[in-house]
């Protein structure tokens, strides 16, 4: 089938609206599946209302070839699904109809994804009330838990079809975080924006706000000092530190072992107390900023940082590998929640989750970013595709993400990064910006309109990609070991609902 | 009898106690200070000043549960020996009361918890169901093995003779046989690591905290106590069972029988501090083992 030239893009090359290939919707389903089918990732598919139709995007993602692409195609009413032969495309195709109307013929599972009302201004439908699959027969019940939720934490639904102890099938369905940050953003950028990005999920707050900054930089051909690379590298690596830290110890505790729920409890807030050193907030709220970053780091702050950091460290060498030389724990991680290297990379499984089942796939080291680009982060990856291997995972990239943080703060001098005002956007251009976050690749596409304004700005959340594989995850487990799996991947719900 | 009178009276007045210990151990050992060991009474004087919310579907059984299960266990804490102090009440066969008093307040419960017809409390209710089916073989066929060595069928008989003739063969093989798979009944008995997490909000993974998840007010501290209780019970029997010591003074026994309890506590605590949850499916295994050690232990004892 032959189509015009796709042109390739590096991780946050600007390009002009106009010069994105506009093809037949066929064509785009061909290019996106053998893309798919040949090891790229599906970073992103969405429409936007376009003259009277709509207008579908494709972005791909290559890690191997280190390459981004855009496709397009103009559809009105409806085009045939891609679902069906790329997998990774479900989430997003589901996205689509609901915002959009337009219907992916040959998807079979076309229900609301957030309960959101739709451009065309169709109302949406009343939050939770779907079809939901269903099974009968001697001994098959179903357990409905949420959308409130025992823990502290954000509300979802779960269905679990079960014959006794036996999860069959489990169905995730969310929305409720809903609170349509994407259509607030078309227009911007301005005074809120930054905020926006800093909450779409949380416990995020850096990688989005590096992702957004990244875009924002890109679009009006803005270069950022060394120094303020780095610290958004050092606040990014401390909040995956942070994140994994009390994920192990999350899991640690969902088998009841208390040694390490303990300890790593108390760790994961002296490495939030770090982040703080950096820009007085836990979360890294307000450090990265368009332009570069708001506080630098003098020296002895930076002393502080290390001393902290080999606190850090010495603990954890005591709290974690307790934990994986317990038997009992193993005995609970081993061979739960499996999930195979080939369906992980059919469903476009990505961040720790993905590497767990063997996929190399990180974007600091195959679209680096920032300080990423002058010193590389070792792709992490562990064959087994269980909750051990989830575990094992984040071990290991937390022991990588200390020794980073200790080379990129003994390396230059970061005191000195008053941020640089930035000038207009290009108009009528678009960027894709990939980042790691914790969870995995976040990634932005910003669009200008002719008056330099976001024309639309689309957010793809790591947990849109990966909630599906935490509902595969559990097909034929125990449901009381759902807990243990649900914190092994220990997804957003914002971040996904947006 | 004054001895066993005052071990129901202590019984009553400190059982929740030993939940206090268990996880004031457990804070030890994770470099907390933890709970008051008085926030069980604390916890159950809260609930006794409230009043209770009943479902719409729930029926009579749920509210007449509670008060069963705790006449239930306050029955068998009547014929229950601390050490190798007699209890107050004592006959021939109160073993099987004993046990299956304690079966009474289990069956409530579990009738209590499908009445709501919650899943939750289903999935708990059947689980406990599984494990109690396991759990009661154990201990009954543990108590038996005893009772084929002493002659007798009352627990106060095994506190005042079992051991009395001294370690010598064959009760230097019951003993180990018959601790041990008491241990493990005393453990998912009452809930604790390594067949339930006490502490766990997770309801998918629960089983006794899945099925009082729609008790509250009067009926769950009735709950609360008479799971302290069970608890004090079963550690007694244990307590009766593997200590092979006899003083000649009635005070120093009690005061030995009250200091094992104590150390039994320190033992769950340590237990739970230092090992993971099992995986369900898995549990009956365990169970299974135990009941296995108390047959071979009745084996011992009929040779």
């Amino acid at each position: 089938m032959t189509h015009p030239p796709v042109p390739e893009l590096f991780n946050g090359e600007v390009i002009a609206r106009a010069d994105i290939p506009v093809m037949a919707i066929a064509t785009l389903r061909q290019v996106t599946i053998e893309h798919a089918g040949t090891g790229g990732y599906l970073s992103a598919l969405f429409a936007v209302p376009q003259g009277d139709c709509f207008r579908i995007y494709a972005v791909l993602s290559d890690p191997d070839r280190e390459q981004i692409k855009v496709l397009a195609a103009d559809v009105a009413e409806a085009y045939p699904a891609l679902t069906p032969d790329c997998w990774a495309a479900n989430w997003f195709e589901r996205e689509i109809f609901e915002q959009t109307g337009l219907c992916p013929q040959g998807h079979s599972w076309l229900k609301p994804l957030r309960f959101q009302p739709s451009i065309r201004g169709a109302t949406a439908a009343t939050i939770g009330v779907t079809d939901f699959f269903s099974m009968s027969g001697e001994e098959v019940h179903e357990v409905a838990v949420g959308p409130v939720h025992a823990g502290v934490i954000e509300p979802g639904h779960f269905r679990f079809q079960c014959y006794g102890e036996t999860v069959h099938h489990l169905e995730i369905s969310l929305g409720y975080q809903h609170r349509g940050v994407e259509r607030a953003l078309i227009g911007g950028p301005n005074l809120r924006t930054l905020h926006y990005m800093q909450t779409l999920a949380g416990d995020s707050t850096v990688g989005h706000a590096s992702a957004y900054c990244l875009a924002a930089e890109a679009l009006c051909d803005s270069q950022i000092s060394h120094a303020a690379e780095t610290i958004r590298t050092v606040a990014g690596e401390l909040e995956r530190l942070a994140n994994h830290i009390g994920d192990l110890g999350a899991m640690a505790g969902d088998v009841g072992f208390l040694p390490t729920l303990n300890y790593c409890g108390r760790i994961r807030g002296d490495v939030l107390n770090l982040t703080a050193l950096l820009c007085g907030n836990r979360f890294g709220r307000g450090l990265v900023t368009p332009g570069g970053v708001r506080y630098g780091i003098d020296d002895a702050r930076r002393e502080r940082l290390m001393q902290g950091l080999e606190a850090v460290e010495k603990d954890l060498q005591s709290a974690v590998p307790l934990m994986f030389d317990a038997p009992s724990v193993m005995a609970r991680f081993e061979g739960t929640g499996i999930l195979t290297a080939d369906l992980a990379h059919r469903i476009g499984l990505i961040g720790p989750a993905g590497r767990s089942c063997g996929l190399s796939y990180d974007v600091r080291n195959r679209f680096p970013y920032s300080a990423y680009r002058f010193d590389t982060v070792p792709v992490v990856t562990y064959p087994s595709g269980d909750c051990f291997a989830r575990a094992y995972v984040r071990w290991l990239e937390i022991e990588q993400s200390i020794s980073f943080i200790r080379r990129q703060l003994s390396a230059t001098d970061l005191e000195d990064v008053k941020p640089k005002p930035l000038s207009a956007f290009r108009p009528d251009s678009l960027v894709v910006t990939l980042v790691e976050g914790w969870r995995g690749e976040i990634c932005h596409v910003a669009a200008t309109d002719s008056r330099s304004r976001f024309a639309f700005y689309k957010v793809v959340d790591p947990s849109f990609h990966n909630w599906f594989g935490l509902a595969l995850a559990l097909r034929g487990q125990q449901i009381s070991d759902f807990p243990l799996c649900n914190k092994s991947f220990n997804l957003s719900y914002c971040g996904h609902d947006l | 009898m004054r001895w066993g009178l005052l071990h129901v009276l202590f019984a009553l007045v400190s059982a929740p106690l030993l939940a206090g210990v268990i996880n004031r151990t457990k804070a030890f050992f994770g470099g907390r200070h933890g709970p008051s060991f008085f926030q069980l009474y604390y916890d159950i004087f809260k609930l006794l000043r409230k009043d209770a919310v009943y479902s719409r579907t729930t029926s009579w059984i749920f509210r007449t549960a509670p008060p069963i299960e705790l006449a239930a266990v306050l029955l068998a804490l009547l014929f229950t020996p601390l050490g190798s102090t007699a209890a107050w009440l004592c006959f021939q066969g109160d073993l099987l009361l004993v046990v299956y008093a304690l079966g009474l307040m289990r069956f409530m419960i579990i009738s209590a918890a499908l009445d709501t017809g919650s899943a939750f409390e289903g999935m708990g209710a059947s689980r406990e169901a599984q494990l109690s089916a396991l759990a009661e073989v154990a201990l009954l066929v543990a108590l038996l093995a005893v009772a084929a060595f002493t002659k007798s069928f009352s627990l106060s008989a095994f506190a005042a003779q079992a051991w009395a003739a001294g370690l010598v063969w064959p009760a230097n093989a019951i003993l180990p046989l018959v601790s041990a798979a008491l241990l493990v009944v005393l453990l998912a008995e009452n809930a604790r690591l390594p067949f339930d997490d006490p502490n766990t909000h997770l309801e998918l993974t629960m089983i006794h905290e899945a099925m009082i998840l729609d008790h509250c007010g009067v009926d769950l501290a009735f709950i609360e106590y008479g799971s302290a209780l069970k608890m004090w019970i079963l550690s007694a029997i244990l307590v009766s069972m593997a200590l092979p010591l006899r003083a000649s003074s009635s005070l120093l026994n009690f005061a030995t029988g009250l200091g094992a309890m104590v150390i039994v506590a320190l033992l769950v605590g340590y237990i739970e501090s230092v090992m993971a949850r099992l995986r369900l499916i898995r549990t009956p295994q365990l169970l299974v083992t135990a009941g296995v050690l108390s047959f071979l232990a009745v084996m011992v004892a009929m040779r």
